[in-house]
């Protein structure tokens, strides 16, 4: 399985070192974006090199790797990216979210609660949570070190303003240990709370911007809000079409041109479990 | 004593030769055949297609082979053959939802009716360079049908794809096209210049026609902050539609054959207010061939470009029309940059007296150090 | 009654390149008390007053603010040139406050008059929203723009209306020190009128300092108790504004008065 011609892990060990430091300084500093010599990766800046860098950098022969991308292992991206690393490494894989040490991510955090020893490396597109407020870098680096926020709150208000909510569903940005305001990746909001006080350490990798940083585990991390307009998760009338769940994140699937819809859980692991556990009424879930 | 050059038409000619002999490059190699270009340099030929402006596969790589690789060349060959020829006929407006498709995906729903057809794509290839490649020299196969130039189509019949865009439509989710009011003709850039302000048939032409590296790199701002439109890929589309035309003399429709496009409906940002429904609005895409990079380019800079008229403010450059429909064609961009390269010495001798005679003011005001007369003695 | 002045300013001096803009300008400001600084256009009068107001850094001479340390109304002298830039930029946004001549700097633009007015409020940890309108909505009424319009964008108030709304941005902190440039200079004469009116009336209020720098002795008389006059970098005549306006002694400061056409 493992090509013996392509360096373990493809990356060669002093750019691993290299990786490594920044993570490590970004888990001293939760939140903080730390920059790095993002190196060309064979997939494309934008595909997930940035997870891809953060896994190779700490991937050893004994881990079990489970690699997703809108929470299904299945997805292509999901199956690309898996097999790269079986390639390059050998290393053994599994679709179990609780078996896994370490679990790479695109855009879902896995329903399953995770525990402690498990890292969750997130693929991350724009570290820089007000890049779309304010794009040059020299001005939103020092308005992270000064703790001038206030236009992070400007966004949420005028969305308050115009559509009577906060119009951010995915990407909302959080504050972590009380410091520093973060970019938690394009995962759905109903994710965000999973990251506070997680067991697991969290890694976050943007390859195309060059940054990383890190949440380590039982740190806070709060969603930004207003006192009278908390933060709140997305919810679904209808429970998973397949499984039942009622407390998971619901893909919408068309069935048909006549408007025929059906919900059905995001993250394929869970949902396989859930139908497997329901099959034995009698067996502990 | 110095002679005065001559001999620039002798140069020309020289130069020429000079030419030929590096496009040829060694002779003892196999020449390039413009089939070959044509069947194994696929997406170049479709870019000089698209680029060029004419739908011609065989041209696009003879023009390719002409230019020795270098694409924007061919591009300029293209549209210079094309500037020439005479209009016979406009056809039917293509209709991508009859494709006979070879690829379709969506990123906007996990699946949809008809099914992500992932197709020929480089996207879920590993970049590693492919050293088995370098063998080369295999005999055609003899038992293989001529070349088609034509993608494969998939087996997915088009009634069972509708647009994803349609779906959506349903639920009165995404914005309507409007008609221009009075349904006027598309303005045709190839006949008549560019004016600003310039109407959306205009900009999409100019889009379609516009420099696949400078699309690209607008449409990747609008992603960093200048201009942000919360993009999804509603649906990329490539395959083959029909193209009809109505012939005056007839009458009625006939077939002229078909063509391979590449579609891309990106859905953004949706717009509303506490008064209005919200709806998501979109920006579109067209190319020749299997072209993905520029249709998805084009259609987040045709969105941006619509800024001023879905009452956004405008911002960033790849907002505004002027700026980006003046500097969006190749054969504009390459010609007055590298017109540069012209004898310009005439001017700068002008500059050369200016900046020596400035010089010289200065040098008599530092020794003086006095308020200098300009009409002083020379230095 | 605090016994030092808010401001002191010693010996300042500015220069582009190796011309010298500020001359060696000094002077005290007292709490509460407004200072025009009066002169043509190139006496080096925003200069000063940028400097003053740490947006562009001296070439000699110091500029002290009593910033406020430990209990109530304890204040210390402190070189502003000696902060951080973190400390600079939150006196900016606190305990300063700047009017531009042109509203369009020094308000955001893309954002509603709402969200402008709130923002130091939010910027200092202020998180319920219905509380932030309230606020907002009080202030939009004190510079007298009607708070239904507090959802709407600047680019579709007028130009007195802008100016009014930068006015409430930054007088939303109680800053004790406000610098204007210019403030009225641009509108048309009724507006004007109006601005300076609900200036004067705010200043007083509020017991702002400000440091008011104009080319229309109209505007110094109607604010400032005291006035310097600028040329050409330096400070020709300082002193209480009236006793300035009705017996100039300097001559540049007789030309400027004499140069008013009577009303």
């Amino acid at each position: 399985m493992r090509d013996p011609h392509i360096h373990f892990a493809y990356l060669d060990e002093r750019t691993k070192r290299m990786i490594r430091r920044a993570i490590l300084k970004a888990v001293a500093i939760p939140g903080y974006q730390v920059p790095f010599g993002s190196r060309e990766m064979p997939l494309p800046y934008g595909w997930g090199t940035g997870g891809i860098q953060v896994t190779a950098s700490i991937i050893g022969t004994d881990d079990l790797l489970k690699v997703i991308d809108q929470g299904s292992d299945d997805t292509v991206n999901a199956v690309n990216i898996r097999r790269f690393f079986q390639r390059t490494t050998g290393v053994a894989v599994t679709t179990d979210t609780t078996a896994a040490s370490i679990i790479q991510t695109r855009h879902r955090i896995p329903e399953t609660p995770l525990h402690e020893g498990q890292i969750l490396v997130y693929q991350v597109p724009v570290p820089e949570p007000m890049q779309h407020l304010e794009p040059l870098e020299v001005e939103t680096r020092k308005l992270h070190a000064l703790q001038e926020y206030g236009l992070m709150h400007v966004n949420l208000y005028e969305d308050l303003a115009h559509f009577g909510q906060i119009a951010t569903t995915y990407d909302y940005p959080v504050l972590v240990n009380g410091r520093y305001i973060m970019a938690p990746s394009p995962i759905p909001k109903f994710d965000n709370p999973k990251m506070h006080m997680n067991p697991a350490l969290q890694l976050f990798g943007a390859g195309r911007e060059k940054r990383i940083y890190a949440v380590p585990p039982y740190t806070s991390v709060e969603s930004l809000g207003f006192e009278d307009h908390p933060f709140s998760v997305q919810r679904w009338e209808q429970p998973c079409g397949m499984c039942g769940a009622r407390d998971s994140f619901l893909d919408e699937v068309i069935t048909d041109d006549h408007g025929g819809r059906l919900f059905v859980c995001s993250d394929s692991d869970y949902c396989a479990k859930t139908q497997a556990a329901a099959a034995q009424p009698d067996a502990s879930p | 004593m110095y002679v005065a050059v001559k001999g620039g038409e002798a140069a020309i000619l020289n130069s020429y030769r000079l030419l030929a002999q590096q496009r040829r490059g060694d002779p003892a190699l196999p020449e390039l055949s413009v089939e070959q270009i044509s069947a194994q340099l696929r997406l170049a030929v479709d870019r000089v297609m698209t680029e060029g402006s004419v739908y011609d596969p065989q041209l696009a790589a003879l023009a390719i082979k002409q230019s020795a690789g270098d694409l924007v060349e061919a591009i300029f060959l293209l549209r210079a053959y094309r500037a020439t020829l005479p209009r016979l006929g406009y056809t039917q407006a293509i209709d991508t939802g009859r494709m006979a498709l070879a690829r379709r995906v969506s990123a906007t729903f996990k699946d949809l009716p008809g099914g992500q057809l992932l197709g020929p794509t480089y996207d879920y290839t590993q970049r590693l360079l492919d050293f088995s490649l370098l063998a080369t020299g295999s005999a055609p196969d003899a038992e293989a049908s001529a070349a088609s130039p034509e993608p494969v189509a998939g087996s997915v019949p088009s009634e069972a794809a509708p647009r994803v865009i349609d779906l959506l439509n349903h639920e009165g989710l995404v914005e309507d096209q409007p008609v221009p009011e009075g349904d006027p003709e598309p303005f045709d850039l190839t006949r008549q210049p560019l004016r600003f302000p310039a109407d959306r048939s205009a900009r999409l032409q100019n889009l379609a026609r516009a420099d696949e590296g400078f699309l690209l790199a607008m449409a990747y701002s609008t992603q960093r902050g200048y201009a942000e439109s919360h993009p999804f890929v509603g649906e990329i589309r490539f395959g083959t539609v029909e193209l009809c035309l109505v012939p005056e003399e007839l009458g009625f429709e006939i077939s002229l054959g078909d063509v391979a496009v590449t579609e891309c409906q990106m859905v953004n940002q949706f717009k509303g207010s506490q008064s209005e429904p919200p709806q998501f609005t979109r920006g579109y895409g067209l190319a020749f061939g299997h072209s993905e990079r520029k249709a998805m380019a084009m259609s987040l800079v045709d969105r941006a470009l619509r800024a001023q008229d879905l009452g956004e403010a405008v911002t960033a450059p790849a907002q505004m029309p002027e700026f980006v429909m003046s500097h969006s064609d190749s054969l504009e961009s390459s010609g007055f940059v590298q017109h540069l390269k012209l004898p310009h010495y005439v001017d700068f001798q002008s500059e050369l007296e200016l900046v020596r005679k400035m010089r010289a003011a200065m040098a008599r005001q530092a020794t003086h150090s006095a308020p200098d007369n300009e009409d002083g003695p020379h230095a | 009654m605090s016994q030092s002045p808010l401001l002191r300013v010693r010996d300042l001096r500015c220069a582009y390149g190796a011309r010298e803009v500020v001359r060696g300008i000094s002077f005290d400001l007292w709490p509460g008390e407004v200072l025009a600084v009066v002169g043509e256009s190139g006496s080096g009068k925003s200069t000063l007053l940028n400097a003053v107001a740490a947006r562009h850094t001296p070439s000699g001479g110091t500029v002290e603010f009593a910033v406020r340390s430990g209990a109530e109304s304890a204040t210390t002298l402190q070189d502003i040139y000696a902060m951080t830039e973190a400390q600079r930029r939150l006196l900016a946004r606190t305990d300063w406050g700047f009017v531009h001549q042109h509203a369009a700097d020094g308000l955001r633009m893309n954002v509603s008059a709402g969200a402008n007015v709130s923002e130091r409020l939010m910027a200092l940890g202020q998180r319920h929203y219905g509380r932030l309108r309230e606020q907002a909505a009080d202030w939009l009424q004190r510079v007298e723009i009607d708070p239904a319009r507090m959802d709407d964008r600047p680019d579709t108030f007028s130009g007195g209306m802008r100016q009014r709304l930068q006015i409430a941005r930054n007088l939303i902190t109680a800053p004790r020190l406000v610098f204007m440039d210019e403030p009225t200079s641009g509108l048309d004469v009724s507006v004007q009128a109006r601005l300076l009116d609900m200036l004067r009336m705010l200043t007083r209020q509020m017991q702002l300092a400000a440091i008011v720098v104009t080319h229309d002795l109209a505007v110094a008389r109607l604010l400032a108790q005291r006035m310097v006059v600028m040329q050409g970098g330096h400070a020709v005549e300082s002193g209480l504004t009236d006793q300035l306006l009705d017996d100039p002694q300097h001559p540049y400061t007789q030309l400027l008065v004499s140069s008013v056409l009577p009303p």
